[in-house]
């Protein structure tokens, strides 16, 4: 095939960027080296929009052992143990093939993270769906639940946490983010910088097929209505063979053969052995012969940029071969020894004795596009005035029960249920509370993980929305008593191309970035998704954050049900009445506009910070963050989970009752403390100058909301949990 | 007291395993399905997971593994073979144990934890135990029991059947059972008690920070009725 400026359009190149190509090669590339670069310089693979942006966000801390820049980033968690952790997006193959393209993304995130010697122990998700009554959604949030429990189950992997969310601007594209969190010892953890030359570069795992070619490139594009016809782009998932490939590296890797070691994800064996020579600073060479392949006649081309799953990439010490094809043959798992690193900084790439690539590695990485691309600042919208007229014919219990049946706040049980949770024996924090909890196999510390978006703020105004996503993470960590350690984002907006979605990703991640550094809560990995749009409509800006913190005694974790009748709940950090964005205000007052709530870095640590004191003093017996819906919701939760009921007493403050109760301020908590140890709670919280109002007491099965308006507890527990299981049973 | 987990490739709660029985005190060997020989053991377990990535169908390759032939010569001779989950899948594909695993009756996987009922204490697995009703954990997409007339009617005369799923109290209706199983089974036995299969997971129920503890009272009860 002859490459001219057109077949460049054709696999998603600028004119711009062919003209680059060809003046970096000094010569028109042949289809090989074309497809090359087409799957190196997508926005994928490349962030050559956000790069620009994504370097201000602070990466360092006193545990970061690694940041962003390897397959995963990594964190001390003391002795010799560290996680790594990642999350990342598979949102344009899951909206094409919902089951295959949540799999695979759970799969690929698995293969991140046990690539640096980890072995995965949570995984995590987040995921968003189109309005419940548009007609897709149902399915779509089927085949996406099938297909992340069809994986994670089958790799004996718990998933311990989650979220899920339904808003109409996923109609077209929905959000499939998937993390993983793996143990290492540190001493034991491999990177993908190639070291040393003439040394064999070795191919393992499943054969290379047909599937997946040009899929980064599928994922850097809006959807059109030939969406239909891009099924072959994505993906197909065998986590069994993944399953076989983890335990084979992880033995692999408990000797000292490997040198360097990348899984072929997004551009598969492109991306996986320029990366691999550009960290070294090295060329590399393959004879595409000798890539085990499922199908006859693959071309160089196809080999290079099928995304078939479950293959990796390694370089091993010269003579180690036999001793690691040992293992992998146990395993009943393709090894070859495909090609060897070079001192010619060059990838060169050989078929049927002929040479069909040749392109110096800088070219692909250094000098690949980075654009600066036009951004419009989000304004501040006008805060609404709610009229007491409005509320006046209003039931705090009626709201309270619509808000609790609320597709974004319901019960998700019907989903994790679907997923395996408990299998390794160490989850001591289920799903459907504020983090999911591990222990550390063996030890008595535990890691606590959560992943959290606020699409909603975000769209409102960016940059506080940016900042309120790491206040969540930040908050859902500490209500299970967890230190915050470091964070994963994935951050998934429209195109860049269009001003308003770029700012909506320039502001968001300065939020992020500001509230990663106050909380010093650093991103250590994460990836971009562009292009979530269909035709002109974009989503809502979603950046997901994924939060991992550390319990030094799992004995001292925190859950969120209400433990004992009598007991005090307190509301820990201010509340000013701020309706706008929040639920109540948009799907009771039907108030779509107004600004989100403001985010105050410094009570947010105070309060947060605090509050970890008060958990390690052991006055803590239950918390929870108070997030949407407010007070009343987070305090009915509570009494969902334990089964209990609460009097609770507005304090005497100028707000109304209906504003108190279901306002979404930020930095706040819900605790329960015993009655002996009120006054040195209160002590505490004065002394630390952290505001708090006292809600009521715990009793046996009933809500009382200032003595009068009540509710059982069991009619609140339908509200919460039938939703969903009745909406996917239709 | 000796026991063996066999690891076939796709096990996954083999590790689990290892763990639950070292704790309650035995001393246990993994044993790899290429292995032909099976070391001196009191106990034989087949762990849960996907063997062989349940292709095909769940259980039946790793019934055809090597060291499968050894494990059927042990349980054969009397010896204790117990499989969980994936294990109590290979089970039935040996023909040690009778009846089929279907998929779960609302073909979803379920992970969640149940009650279940103990139909018959005579026999080394349950014998001892005072509690009438057990709470276990399950995780599995294809534990939905079934078996013909004739067999159901042969396993109940000989008391094969080990456990029902209930509730907390015991009682035996159709809405405690989670996966469709004919008459909620659970749990069977081979004719002669020394093969148990069972769709729950014991091993995760060993911890008070886990869910649960009657996985605790199960093992220390099985390692003394060895004794």
């Amino acid at each position: 095939m002859i490459v001219n400026e057109q077949v460049a359009l054709d696999h998603g190149l600028k004119k711009d960027e062919y003209a680059k190509i060809c003046e970096l090669l000094d010569r028109t590339p042949n289809i090989t080296e074309l497809g090359i670069f087409s799957a190196m310089w997508n926005e994928h693979c490349s962030y050559k929009s956000s790069r620009l942006h994504l370097k201000n966000l602070p990466t360092k801390g006193k545990q970061v052992i690694q940041g962003p820049g390897e397959n995963a980033g990594v964190v001390d968690i003391g002795g010799n143990d560290a996680i790594v952790f990642k999350i990342e997006s598979h949102n344009h193959p899951s909206f094409i093939e919902p089951y295959q393209g949540a799999a695979t993304g759970v799969g690929g995130i698995m293969r991140d993270v046990f690539t640096m010697g980890a072995r995965p122990i949570a995984n995590l998700n987040s995921i968003h769906f189109g309005s419940p009554q548009h007609k897709k959604t149902k399915n779509l949030l089927r085949g996406v639940v099938n297909g992340i429990g069809g994986y994670g189950n089958c790799m004996g992997v718990p998933t311990i946490a989650g979220q899920t969310n339904f808003d109409s601007s996923y109609n077209g594209n929905i959000l499939v983010n998937a993390m993983t969190l793996g143990l290492v010892k540190k001493d034991k953890i491999f990177y993908s910088k190639a070291v040393g030359l003439n040394k064999p570069v070795i191919y393992v795992g499943s054969k290379t097929g047909r599937d997946g070619i040009h899929g980064a490139s599928m994922a850097s594009a809006s959807f059109d209505e030939k969406i239909e016809e891009k099924k072959p782009t994505v993906q197909v998932g065998d986590p069994f063979t993944e399953k076989l490939l983890l335990e084979a590296c992880l033995e692999l890797m408990a000797g000292d053969s490997i040198i360097s070691i990348q899984d072929m994800g997004a551009a598969g064996l492109t991306s996986s052995s320029i990366e691999m020579a550009s960290k070294g600073n090295l060329g590399i060479e393959i004879n595409l012969n000798k890539v085990p392949c499922r199908e006859t006649k693959m071309t160089p081309y196809e080999i290079m940029l099928s995304e078939s799953q479950e293959r990796m990439l390694i370089v091993l010490e010269n003579g180690k071969e036999e001793q690691a094809k040992k293992i992998f043959d146990k395993w009943n798992l393709d090894f070859a020894v495909i090609g060897k690193t070079t001192k010619s900084k060059k990838i060169k790439l050989f078929f049927d004795n002929e040479q069909v690539a040749d392109i110096p590695v800088n070219t692909l990485v250094e000098n690949s596009p980075m654009y600066d691309r036009k951004w419009k600042k989000a304004k501040l919208p006008k805060k609404n005035k709610i009229k007491n007229e409005d509320l006046k014919n209003l039931k705090i219990i009626d709201i309270l029960k619509k808000v609790l049946s609320n597709p974004n706040v319901c019960s998700k049980e019907w989903i994790w249920q679907q997923y395996d949770h408990t299998v390794m024996g160490d989850t001591i924090q289920k799903p459907g509370g504020d983090s999911g909890v591990v222990r550390v196999h063996g030890t008595d510390k535990a890691v606590a993980a959560s992943v959290d978006s606020s699409a909603i703020y975000c769209w409102a105004h960016p940059l506080t929305g940016g900042k309120q996503v790491v206040c969540e993470s930040f908050r859902n960590l500490i209500s299970v008593g967890a230190k915050p350690v470091a964070i994963t984002n994935c951050l998934n907006f429209g195109s860049p191309e269009n001003e308003e979605n770029m700012g909506e990703f320039v502001e968001c991640v300065q939020g992020i970035g500001e509230a990663a550094e106050y909380l010093k809560f650093p991103v250590v990995s994460g990836n971009v998704s562009f292009y979530n749009q269909t035709k002109d409509e974009g989503i809502k800006p979603t950046p997901s954050i994924g939060g991992v913190g550390l319990i030094k005694n799992y004995n001292k974790m925190i859950t969120m049900d209400f433990k004992e009748v009598d007991n005090i709940v307190l509301v820990i950090g201010k509340t000013e009445g701020h309706i706008d964005q929040s639920l109540f205000a948009r799907n009771i007052l039907d108030e779509k506009n107004g600004p989100p709530p403001e985010i105050n870095l410094f009570n947010e640590k105070n309060n947060g910070e605090t509050l970890l004191k008060l958990i390690d003093a052991g006055h803590v017996k239950s918390a929870h963050d108070v997030s949407i819906g407010g007070i009343i919701t987070a305090v009915a939760k509570m009494c969902i989970k334990g089964n209990k009921g609460i009097n609770l007493k507005k304090p005497k403050y100028l707000i109304n009752e209906i504003e108190y109760f279901f306002a979404e301020d930020q930095g706040r908590y819900i605790i329960e403390i015993t009655k002996k140890d009120l006054k040195k709670v209160t002590d505490l919280l004065n002394k630390n100058a952290v505001h708090f109002d006292e809600l009521g007491t715990i009793n046996e099965n009933q809500l009382f909301i200032n003595d009068k308006t009540k509710a059982t507890i069991d009619e609140l527990i339908t509200s919460n949990t039938s939703w969903l299981t009745n909406y996917m049973s239709k | 007291m000796k026991s063996s987990v066999i690891t076939f490739p796709g096990s996954n709660c083999d590790r689990d395993m290892d763990v639950a029985l070292k704790k309650f005190g035995f001393k246990n060997k993994m044993v790899w399905h290429n292995d032909t020989e099976l070391p001196k053991s009191d106990l034989v377990v087949l762990p849960g997971g996907f063997s062989y990535g349940d292709y095909l169908r769940c259980g039946s390759m790793a019934s055809k593994s090597k060291i499968m032939k050894s494990v059927m010569n042990f349980a054969n001779s009397g010896g204790m073979v117990m499989g969980i989950c994936n294990g109590f899948q290979i089970l039935v594909e040996t023909g040690l144990v009778p009846g089929v695993l279907l998929r779960n009756k609302y073909l979803e996987f379920i992970c969640k934890n149940v009650f279940v009922k103990i139909n018959n204490k005579k026999n080394t697995y349950f014998k001892n135990i005072d509690n009438d009703v057990l709470e276990f954990h399950i995780a599995h997409n294809e534990g939905n029991y079934f078996c013909t007339k004739d067999q159901l009617k042969e396993i109940e005369d000989n008391e094969q059947v080990a456990i029902n799923y209930c509730n907390r109290v015991g009682d035996l209706e159709e809405q405690f059972n989670p996966n469709g199983s004919i008459k909620n089974i659970a749990g069977i036995f081979n004719k002669k008690k020394n093969v148990l299969g069972m769709m729950p997971h014991p091993e995760r129920m060993i911890d008070p920070s886990l869910s649960g503890e009657d996985g605790s009272l199960f093992f220390n009860n099985l390692i003394n009725n060895l004794k």
